[in-house]
């Protein structure tokens, strides 16, 4: 549409879209370097020599937190969120495509979910709790109060699937004699594969480093990312950025898993 | 599709056993979402508003009905300063955010020709929204502290004598930290519209002599609206939730809403807590409400 020749506006923009990404990434190279801090090093710059010691440090302590045990328990929480919030998006999602009382309620709802400050569902939460007399526990009061953090994207993501999605396949697989089971499990689950791939990895991703929703609901043990939270308070030596650099890899590796899984799925149906 | 469907009416409908009612499906299908949004969204709001009337001492609650802990709350000075400050950090970051993010979903939806490559430079942006905001967060102390990158850069050119000490634990530093967390909320609405914009708008504005200033403010712009209320919704909602950010980058100097309720929580003074929750709610639902009547959201979808 533009002419072949770059305009003066593209050099302006995609300086300016570097500068953006060397925003995004430059503090994070910062925390990723300096985890390979010497023994002797500090929280800054200059590295003091290059050690493994503060990944160590991670394993073997005990007294600065529980890392160990907090992962597991972001990692569990983080998949159990994944699942129930791509299986309730996909039911609401096919819920919305047809109308039903109260269907405008349910998607403002959902809305609602999203602008609530999360201090406030993690205060709510906490309080229904207490008075009924329940534990608050990572897998109860954390997991739902992470839903209502991550159901609303889900159910958006699917709403705006089903928006584009044409009625004609399922009508052709229909008058092939599918019945609606059929219809769903060979027709339509395989085109919005993708897509549940994408609200599972959001599910997961959300949960596994949210906090200010675990904040009051998660009871006796911590997870990660309150973990990771209480040691910006008193921790002083780069153990922190070491501990910052495993989680951020293990976020990597996931968001590259996943995206390579649904590239996977996309050529694999574009062959057959 | 129309064949397919002349030629599905003239046959006899096929028996079908046990079929539901198509809106009883819908309302099975729409249960979960309103039983976990019911229990965790509806009622804790309940709670808080009940609590909110609530007396207090230093060890439980006990349920009454009594309005201090709104008078308390909204007769204090200290609490007008908070929602002032919370207000002014939101209005700065949606300000910086709507111009990053507008010229990134720009350049990404209007500049970049492939498919593919637009693909891959949204990734590069996603990317880090999807890992932990504590460690994003944090990772600002080593540039910007006392000896920290950029003081270090400053006065190796010798530019500073001593280290710039507002860069780090000030106002600026929570603007932006904040900044870095939340403008994706804004790139990804706008890219979403800028994509959906015909682009043969922009060529019969281009052939009707428009200059490209012309295009962007006559054309794009207005187009771009709906995204830009939606980024929105979302930076000014999560600026006026954050309390982490205000209080690892301010280095406890500042003071937001939510923060303040936090402190509450932590001296298990939960019905002052509830009460601010109430009004911060309000608060947030009528900017919400106000931005809403500029976009319909079902529609952007």
């Amino acid at each position: 549409m533009y002419a072949d020749k770059r305009s003066r506006e593209f050099y302006i923009l995609a300086i300016f879209f570097g500068l953006f990404v060397l925003f995004l990434y430059g503090p994070l190279s910062a925390i990723l370097i300096l985890s390979f801090q010497g023994p002797n090093g500090g929280l800054t710059f200059p590295l003091n020599g290059v050690s493994l010691r503060w990944f160590a440090n991670l394993l073997e302590t005990q007294a600065v937190g529980d890392f160990g045990g907090s992962f597991r328990r972001s990692l569990m929480l983080g998949i159990m969120v994944m699942l129930v919030t791509v299986a309730v998006s996909l039911l609401a999602g096919l819920a919305f495509r047809r109308k039903f009382l109260g269907a405008t309620v349910l998607f403002y709802l959902s809305v609602a979910s999203l602008v609530v400050p999360s201090i406030i569902i993690s205060l709510g939460i906490g309080v229904v709790f207490q008075q009924f007399g329940i534990q608050p526990a990572w897998y109860s009061s954390a997991f739902g109060a992470h839903l209502t953090w991550t159901l609303p994207f889900g159910v958006l993501i699917m709403f705006a699937v089903f928006n584009r999605f044409s009625p004609s396949y399922e009508e052709a697989a229909r008058d092939l004699g599918a019945t609606s089971w059929q219809t769903f499990r060979y027709v339509v689950l395989p085109m919005i594969a993708p897509s549940l791939i994408g609200v599972g990895l959001f599910g997961f991703t959300l949960s596994y480093d949210e906090f200010a929703r675990t904040l009051m609901t998660a009871g006796t043990y911590n997870t990660l990312p309150l973990e990771i939270y209480g040691m910006t308070t008193n921790v002083t030596t780069p153990v922190l950025y070491a501990l910052g650099t495993v989680t951020t890899v293990f976020s990597f590796l996931v968001i590259a898993g996943t995206l390579g899984l649904i590239i996977a799925m996309n050529r694999h149906r574009s062959k057959g | 599709m129309t064949t397919v469907r002349f030629i599905g009416v003239g046959e006899p409908k096929p028996k079908r056993s046990l079929r539901l009612p198509l809106k009883l499906v819908s309302y099975i299908q729409a249960t979960p979402l309103t039983l976990i949004l019911g229990a965790f969204l509806l009622l804790p709001l309940l709670m808080i508003v009940t609590v909110s009337f609530w007396d207090y001492d230093f060890a439980q609650m006990y349920p009454d009905f009594v309005t201090f802990n709104y008078t308390e709350t909204l007769g204090s000075w200290v609490t007008w300063k908070t929602y002032l400050n919370t207000l002014k950090f939101a209005f700065l970051v949606w300000a910086i955010t709507l111009f990053i993010g507008f010229w990134v979903a720009y350049f990404l939806a209007f500049h970049i020709r492939t498919a593919a490559m637009q693909m891959v430079l949204f990734l590069v942006c996603t990317v880090p929204f999807l890992t932990s905001n504590i460690i994003r967060m944090i990772s600002w102390i080593p540039v910007l502290g006392r000896n920290g990158l950029i003081n270090s850069g400053l006065i190796h050119a010798g530019l500073v004598s001593e280290p710039v000490e507002w860069l780090l634990y000030s106002d600026f530093a929570v603007v932006l930290a904040m900044v870095h967390l939340y403008t994706l909320f804004m790139v990804t609405p706008i890219f979403n519209t800028l994509m959906r914009i015909d682009k043969s708008l922009v060529e019969a504005a281009r052939d009707a002599g428009a200059s490209s200033v012309q295009v962007l403010t006559n054309v794009i712009l207005p187009l771009a609206k709906p995204g830009m209320a939606i980024g929105t919704i979302f930076v000014v909602t999560l600026v006026m939730a954050d309390f982490s950010t205000v209080q690892v980058m301010s280095g406890g100097q500042s003071a937001s809403v939510a923060l303040m309720m936090k402190n509450q929580m932590s001296l298990l003074q939960y019905p002052a807590a509830a009460a601010n929750a109430v009004v911060l709610l309000v608060l947030v639902l009528l900017m919400v409400a106000g931005i809403l009547r500029i976009v319909d959201i079902r529609k952007e979808l």
